[in-house]
């Protein structure tokens, strides 16, 4: 960038300025970019319509991106496990449903761009009324009190008729004919593309909050509490304001859950969606901005992909889940950043071979685990269902002797190998971690 | 006169039917270097988690410039600038050198619990946090998690966000604990500059920074105050050496 020209003109600098913004944050532009062209790959030209299991389920990761990315402002940012982070997503679908039917009967010219800010407004609200007990807290009490504040809102769910609508929730209809760009909003698609625009802003301002002294001081307390009392900072609040902050952007979730679906049930409050959050944060991991989007896609493409091949798809989700907690509490975003420091010595080459190496044995172990699972679910549920399972063209018995023992012996074997893979890869890691020490030293 | 930077009235601290603290009087002159000492047990530490709010009160008042402060929530006391270090080191772990002492910054500028500003624009506020950072010779690990410091260098940044925001009445609580000889003599260099104009009260158990550094000494025995005076004063004091001193260190103090 020249500073030469600085001065001379506006636009150079504005030029400059853009270019800096490319050169750093082009992940995030190239997923945006790449968010925005993906529903015409599967865009059916013959009919001339949209693929709608694709459309929703990219619909669905827009959502849970801006709800696990606002769970990590608790989990990551302020080291505040919560087990009740659904409430401030569904109590804002609730409020935009309500506002919505009422914006349409009283006439109110509301436009649905808006709609998310209604949601994230209704959110804020309920996590400073909330947030109020909740955040007197810290650590597992702080947990307790949202696994309270959790099952307490999902029984006033069923309990309230006229505001939850009961078990039969609250519909509303997303065509109030006011919008800003004369769009009906008659399709998922136009829905789509709300969504991706209130990710987009809801991602840079989560991102640029991380920057402020609020964000730090919620670093801080996460840290060591004890100690940001001492630089002058009340942790209650600290945490007080992360958690309405945070309540806010559950919110815009929420209101576009409802804009999409165009029905709110007590489902969003429950438990389940909860653990849904903390899943996905936890699996991008919580220690990098960019986890929680990680998370997010894939969690909502193993739900969306995996829930159509088999019944067993929350097994998988959480076996995953167990295995990231055990071997990489990082989460894939702390994988990611580990081969960070090799990447830069340009030596991630090197690590090529013993990748390969662990790829057989672990497929091995991962295809006899998946059989164990499928049998087990054929022998059951599927047979119950009268399904039978089917791999290509081959039907196989769960009754039968042999699946069963093929099974075993892949785990077992396949266990073995993989376990003398991982020794050699460990060496190989730790040879390649060592050299770049040596040279840094050197240096 | 002018009150005391700090005045402890008869203050007294017990833990269920342990007293720990016994009716303890202290007057601490503003601008003076005062230390605290006394053997292990005697409520040194106790005393200043009593002073700085970390712990309330059983009896007794303490005084800041002429203000009640006991009752007062850590941060309140922060505010009113009186700011402490911990004999066990306690930092900001995962985040980097830099943060750590821009944290310590924050509330003295005025930024509470902003989250409309943007830190990286903040100029004068970063450049107030890089020369404190200069101050406690941290330049060099500036964007190390503070985590991987070395010892010292965490006591040195303990020290950095103890001053950092302004505060005029000091708290240190061992600061040269752990540290080597030639360590120590820095710690001890780094204390003399960075709180000079500025009251500060320091528990240590090194006697050779203590007659190094101290306008006043006072010794603790088991909650109570037996000596407080000059260091030349306390050295000669035959009631200090039979109960705290000793004769084994009495070389020392030779």
């Amino acid at each position: 960038m020249s500073e030469g020209v600085v001065g001379t003109t506006a636009t150079p600098l504005a030029a400059g300025r853009a270019g800096g913004l490319v050169r750093r944050q082009w992940p995030w532009l190239a997923t945006l970019a790449f968010a925005l062209v993906v529903p015409w790959f599967f865009f059916d030209w013959t009919t001339g319509r949209h693929s709608g299991f694709v459309v929703a389920m990219l619909s669905q990761i827009g959502i849970m991106i801006i709800f696990s990315l606002s769970y990590n402002m608790l989990m990551g940012q302020a080291g505040l496990l919560s087990f009740g982070h659904a409430v401030l997503l569904g109590l804002g679908g609730y409020v935009t449903a309500h506002v919505v039917t009422a914006s349409k009967a009283g006439g109110l010219p509301l436009p649905l761009e808006i709609t998310p800010l209604v949601g994230g407004l209704g959110g804020l609200f309920f996590a400073i009324l909330l947030g109020y007990f909740a955040t007197k807290q810290r650590a597992t009490a702080f947990a307790m009190i949202t696994l309270g504040i959790g099952e307490l809102v999902t029984a006033c769910a069923l309990m309230f008729q006229t505001f939850f609508g009961g078990e039969g929730g609250v519909s509303t209809n997303r065509m109030t004919g006011h919008s800003l760009f004369g769009l009906s909003y008659s399709g998922s698609i136009q829905v789509y593309y709300l969504i991706v625009g209130w990710t987009a802003i809801s991602i840079v301002l989560m991102l640029l909050l991380t920057r402020t002294p609020l964000g730090r001081m919620a670093n801080a307390c996460r840290d060591n509490f004890e100690r940001a009392q001492f630089v002058g900072y009340d942790p209650r609040l600290v945490r007080f304001f992360q958690f309405a902050l945070s309540g806010f952007f559950a919110g815009i979730a929420g209101a576009l859950y409802t804009l999409t679906y165009e029905i709110v049930t007590y489902d969003t409050v429950s438990a389940p969606m909860s653990a849904n959050a903390l899943l996905m944060t936890y699996i991008g991991g919580v220690g990098a901005f960019a986890g929680p989007v990680i998370g997010a896609v894939l969690i909502v493409l193993l739900q969306s992909w995996v829930s159509l091949l088999s019944n067993s798809w929350l097994v998988y989700a959480g076996v995953l889940f167990i295995l990231m907690v055990t071997f990489a509490p990082g989460g894939i975003a702390g994988l990611v950043q580990m081969h960070g420091p090799i990447w830069r010595a340009g030596r991630l080459g090197r690590l090529a071979g013993p990748y390969l190496r662990l790829l057989p044995p672990a497929l091995l172990v991962m295809l006899g685990f998946v059989l164990v699972i499928e049998l087990c679910s054929f022998l059951t549920i599927g047979a119950a269902q009268g399904k039978s399972l089917t791999v290509g063209h081959v039907t196989i018995d769960p009754r039968g002797t042999v699946p069963w023992i093929a099974a075993a012996l892949l785990l077992g074997a396949g266990g073995l190998w993989l376990r003398a893979a991982m020794r050699g890869f460990a060496a190989a890691w730790s040879a390649v971690t060592d050299e770049i020490k040596a040279a840094g030293a050197r240096v | 006169m002018t009150a005391p930077a700090l005045r402890l009235t008869d203050v007294q601290k017990s833990f269920g039917p342990t007293a720990v603290i016994m009716g303890l009087s202290l007057d601490v002159t503003a601008g003076s270097r005062h230390a605290i000492i006394g053997p292990n047990g005697a409520g040194k530490t106790t005393l200043f988690n009593l002073v700085s709010g970390r712990f309330p009160l059983s009896a007794g008042h303490i005084e800041l410039h002429g203000r009640r402060i006991d009752g007062l929530p850590p941060h309140e006391i922060t505010r009113r600038g009186l700011s402490r270090s911990f004999q066990v080191t306690s930092i900001f772990s995962r985040m980097s050198v830099f943060e750590n002492v821009r944290c310590g910054l924050l509330w003295s500028r005025g930024y509470r619990y902003s989250f409309w500003h943007l830190l990286g624009r903040e100029r004068a506020l970063n450049e107030a946090a890089e020369r404190l950072l200069a101050d406690v010779n941290l330049e060099a690990r500036r964007d190390l998690p503070a985590g991987l410091l070395s010892y010292a260098e965490q006591r040195a940044l303990e020290i950095g966000i103890t001053i950092a925001g302004g505060a005029d009445t000091v708290l240190l609580d061992e600061p040269t604990a752990g540290m080597s000889r030639s360590e120590a003599d820095h710690a001890v260099a780094l204390i003399r500059r960075i709180t000079a104009g500025k009251t500060l009260v320091m528990v240590e158990h090194d006697m050779s920074v203590v007659f190094d550094l101290a306008d006043v000494v006072t010794v603790l025995v088991y909650g109570q105050v037996i000596a407080s005076g000059p260091p030349a004063e306390i050295r000669a004091n035959r009631a200090v050496q039979d109960a705290y001193l000793g004769a084994p260190v009495e070389g020392a103090l030779a």
